[in-house]
């Protein structure tokens, strides 16, 4: 499962404003939901599930990211949001849920099979494990420049 | 002997495969025999009751297991990978 398959132009936002990593999971979520991939309850669910099992990931390097995601009930048809954040936000580790990550790379996972969700954790892993590429990606002005980046 | 690893994660699903897969693939290039099971933070404990060696895992412990734990993040992000591989295999060997 390619990223890359999963994404549209329209749930790429590149140098989103946001304040808290509530309010970048709803901005997506509610593309996604506009969009007609998820149901109505995912945006209150994806928010729930980060409160109670955080994702924010240490990258090691300049950026850090979140992966939002929820149970596959949520999901009406599998797509992605990403964003990149003009300014970090909050989110909390996903290991050490005390532990605060500032996050400057938002990826929202609606996977609507069990299985979906592991394969494109895979690919998202093998992303994440990728300094140079996530540098790219942070610098893409467009989300067009950005799918076209990706692999 | 065969070694138990439980690797958790919040749902079982999707960063524990993950987790589970290095695991399995790192253990069989050092010739250590090894099962994985995978299950979410909140089953642990039945996991450890019927015996294991080891916890990886990608989601908060919220109690201590009497087995060694270790962060699976590593797994996801690549961050201190090789040391965390390292760190499994030293557990598991001896």
């Amino acid at each position: 499962m390619k990223i890359k398959d999963y994404l549209l132009q329209e749930t790429v936002m590149i140098g989103l404003k946001a304040g808290s990593s509530e309010e970048v999971i709803r901005i997506l979520g509610e593309k996604l939901q506009e969009l007609g991939y998820v149901k109505e309850d995912f945006i209150q669910a994806a928010l729930e599930r980060e409160k109670n099992m955080p994702t924010g990931l240490p990258l090691g390097g300049d950026y850090n990211a979140a992966i939002p995601h929820v149970d596959i009930e949520y999901v009406r048809k599998s797509a992605l949001g990403l964003a990149t954040l003009k300014d970090p936000v909050c989110f909390y580790n996903m290991c050490e849920n005390q532990k605060e990550v500032p996050c400057q790379l938002v990826i929202m996972l609606a996977l609507d099979k069990p299985k979906s969700q592991i394969e494109m954790l895979q690919s998202v892993a093998v992303f994440l494990q990728s300094p140079d590429l996530i540098q790219e990606i942070m610098n893409a002005e467009t989300a067009d420049e950005l799918l076209d980046m990706l692999p | 002997m065969t070694k138990t690893v439980i690797v958790a994660c919040g749902t079982a699903i999707a960063t524990s495969t993950v987790a589970a897969k290095a695991i399995e693939e790192a253990c069989k290039e050092a010739g250590i025999q090894v099962v994985t099971k995978q299950c979410k933070v909140a089953e642990i404990q039945g996991y450890i009751n019927q015996g294991a060696d080891l916890i990886v895992t990608t989601s908060q412990m919220r109690f201590d297991p009497g087995i060694p734990v270790i962060n699976g993040l590593a797994f996801l992000t690549g961050v201190g990978k090789d040391q965390v591989i390292k760190e499994i295999l030293d557990i598991l060997e001896n």
